[in-house]
């Protein structure tokens, strides 16, 4: 009987069955971490914005609250973009005739709002809201990040479902005095455990685990 | 030629005069032949078209949406569970046969070992079909696994329905290594008399390189009776966790320990009924009856009579428990069920199953080759029935009166059904045209030995 296949068939068999286990592993893992990189999440991207807004300069530099631009956050599920009329109210004095500032300017003869790039985006089906979380005593760096030393915006968390899950499984984790929820100087490492759950039990902290708190 | 005294008389499960050659030439020859026969390409063509209604049914509910079915609160679950139960109880024949008669060493197992496996396969395939189209949104259904994933999300383990998963597709896996472990000489028999180049390598492929030497038979050997050890639980446990899809719930009419049980009968009695509906016009067609002799269809009669027996026990238990438990709620349950609005469909059941098998206590009926062929389409239907019954009857009346309410399944949810029959046929269709559907090996070890040493110098490969 004729040979159908050449000998060199023995080796290939063997090397693309056990290959094949090997290649869907390896599949697999390069899938999740491309899905956990920096190209997914964005990061430490710096994102590109009309105008560039420098957090650091306004934040450290003057030392604006955050309240001062983004006045919803106590009140409101959005933290609030602030109108072109909070730039002008400062760059109508300040740098009024910058080049770089011309798209502010345009925005507010034509009454037509900057469009920034937003950087913190949840997808539309999570219900987040800001108020809640400033008054359990969750501070702002705690998600954003230090702004205060960002010249153009980016993320420092990756606003995946695991990292929210993370702190409402053990919110007590990351929480700070109701006045210091705007202070981007707070040190976590400050308070001792017991004055952590001391808070927790002051503000009432739980754990917040249902589906429907943020898929409503 | 007489068989030795200690097995059961061979002419039984082989009829006499076959030599290792005839009956290594008449079962390749159904798949190696050019012509295919002219029945083949009626039959796979109604499949194909069947196939295309499975097709278009799953497109219309993927576009528009769950609602295309007929389900809705309170029966959420309808035709598409009951047609996943009915399709995997149909496959549990299948692996009954292959592994706990293997291990029980019952000869008569060997002609039709082949296609039930096969069987058990394709029905699998169909039934996975309908959970996977019931969860709503198939292309999620991969968070049913554990796998790591950004969203921390992990399965609800303490959910049957995640208990099913698992259930079905080690089910499925383990069925399919089975079925092609088996298959590994005859596809190696198949590419040594295969004609054309494009075959011999398909058919090469297939055979790993297997050249029947004694060291592949000893591992082939061990491998088979490992993977029949391995498939022999399966046979209780997957049909036991798809009772627990009800039984753990707390609906009337599903919340019975007597489920997993009464399950793997109901089961084991619809995959047996399924073979004798398979098998007895398969060996007409292609002239098997040498090889699936009448012994082998009297004794799938009679498994089928002893496990409709139990299913009857299971449902007169049902009756007993509501009588003598005297509680008013089990006893609303059953006369809502043999009286209520879906009544019809439970005496139907009780007709179909618990009536028809007790013709298969005569003789006479049992070696009537029409009879058990008719006998055997009532009991498929009327396994169908059953899950009917116990799926819509028990959640169309929970323990709310205000939100009872009826089920009428739709025209897609029929399509859905229907097409899984093209798919299932389809599939038999092309197995049957390009496998061996009986294992050559396997009966060419029945030949009687006188026979076989006689015919040994005809033997070129073993």
């Amino acid at each position: 009987m004729a040979q159908i296949f050449h000998p060199s068939f023995n080796t290939l068999s063997k090397v693309s069955i056990f290959g094949a286990v090997f290649f869907l592993g390896a599949a697999v893992f390069a899938w999740d971490s491309l899905l956990r990189s920096s190209y997914n999440t964005q990061v430490d991207v710096a994102r590109e914005q009309p105008v560039p807004f420098s957090h650091k300069h306004h934040v450290q530099g003057l030392g604006l609250d955050c309240r001062f631009c983004h006045t919803s956050v106590e009140e409101s599920a959005f933290a609030g973009i602030p109108p072109t009329k909070t730039c002008m109210g400062c760059h109508s004095l300040v740098w009024k005739d910058a080049p770089i500032l011309e798209p502010v300017r345009e925005s507010y003869r034509s009454d037509r709002p900057i469009e920034w790039t937003r950087v913190h985006d949840l997808p539309d089906f999570a219900y987040f809201d800001h108020s809640i979380h400033v008054a359990k005593g969750i501070g702002c760096t705690t998600c954003h990040g230090q702004v205060n030393e960002m010249p153009l915006m980016w993320r420092t968390e990756t606003l995946n479902m695991d990292w929210c899950l993370a702190c409402h499984r053990n919110p007590s984790a990351n929480v700070r005095p109701r006045e210091r929820v705007f202070d981007v100087d707070w040190d976590p490492a400050s308070l001792t455990d017991e004055e952590r759950a001391g808070l927790a039990a002051q503000y009432h902290l739980k754990s917040m685990l249902n589906c429907s708190t943020c898929h409503r | 030629m007489s068989a030795p005294a200690h097995k059961p008389p061979l002419s039984e499960v082989i009829a006499p005069g076959h030599t290792l050659t005839s009956v290594s030439e008449k079962i390749t020859k159904i798949v190696l032949t050019r012509a295919t026969p002219r029945g083949w390409y009626i039959g796979f063509g109604i499949a194909f078209l069947l196939v295309m209604v499975l097709l278009v049914s799953i497109t219309k509910l993927l576009v528009s949406g769950i609602g295309v079915w007929g389900v809705n609160v309170p029966v959420g679950w309808g035709l598409a569970i009951i047609n996943f139960v009915w399709w995997i109880g149909i496959g549990h024949a299948g692996t009954l046969i292959s592994a706990i008669l293997l291990l029980f060493r019952q000869q008569w197992r060997t002609s039709i070992n082949r296609f039930a496996e096969a069987m058990t396969l394709f029905a699998v395939a169909c039934a996975g079909i309908f959970p996977l189209l019931h969860v709503g949104r198939p292309w999620l259904a991969y968070w049913l696994v554990p796998y790591p994933n950004t969203m921390s999300l992990w399965p609800q383990f303490r959910s049957p329905l995640l208990w099913d998963v698992f259930a079905v597709s080690t089910y499925a896996t383990v069925s399919a290594l089975f079925w092609y472990v088996g298959l590994i000489p005859d596809l190696a028999a198949l590419r040594d008399r295969a004609k054309s180049k494009p075959w011999k390598i398909l058919y090469g492929i297939g055979a790993m390189g297997w050249r029947g030497a004694a060291r592949h038979w000893e591992r082939y050997e061990t491998a088979y009776l490992l993977l029949a050890g391995l498939a022999t639980p399966l046979v209780i446990s997957v049909h036991t966790v798809v009772s627990l899809d009800f039984a753990v719930s707390v609906i009337p009419g599903w919340h019975a320990t007597i489920f997993p049980p009464y399950f793997v009968a109901g089961a084991i009695y619809s995959g047996f009924a399924m073979v004798l509906t398979l098998a007895i016009p398969l060996r007409k067609i292609y002239g098997l009856q040498d090889f699936i002799t009448l012994h082998h269809l009297q004794n799938m009669a009679k498994i089928v009579l002893a496990t409709g027996m139990i299913v009857v026990y299971g449902y007169t238990m049902e009756a007993f428990f509501a009588w003598y438990s005297a509680n008013p709620y089990e006893q609303a349950m059953l006369a809502n069920r043999a009286f209520g609005y879906y009544g019809w469909t439970y005496w139907c059941l009780l007709g179909c199953n618990a009536l028809t098998p007790q013709f298969l206590w005569f003789k006479k009926v049992r070696s009537n080759v029409v009879a058990l062929f008719v006998i055997a389409l009532i009991v498929n239907v009327g396994m169908w029935l059953e899950r009917f019954v116990i799926v819509v009857t028990s959640l169309s009346h929970d323990y709310l009166p205000s939100s009872w309410d009826t089920y009428t399944p739709t025209k897609w949810d029929w399509g859905l059904y229907v097409g899984t029959f093209g798919l299932f046929l389809a599939l038999l269709f092309l197995f049957i045209r390009f496998l061996p559907m009986i294992s050559i090996f396997e009966m060419r070890t029945l030949v009687p030995s006188g026979v076989a040493e006689a015919a040994e110098k005809d033997e070129e490969h073993a």
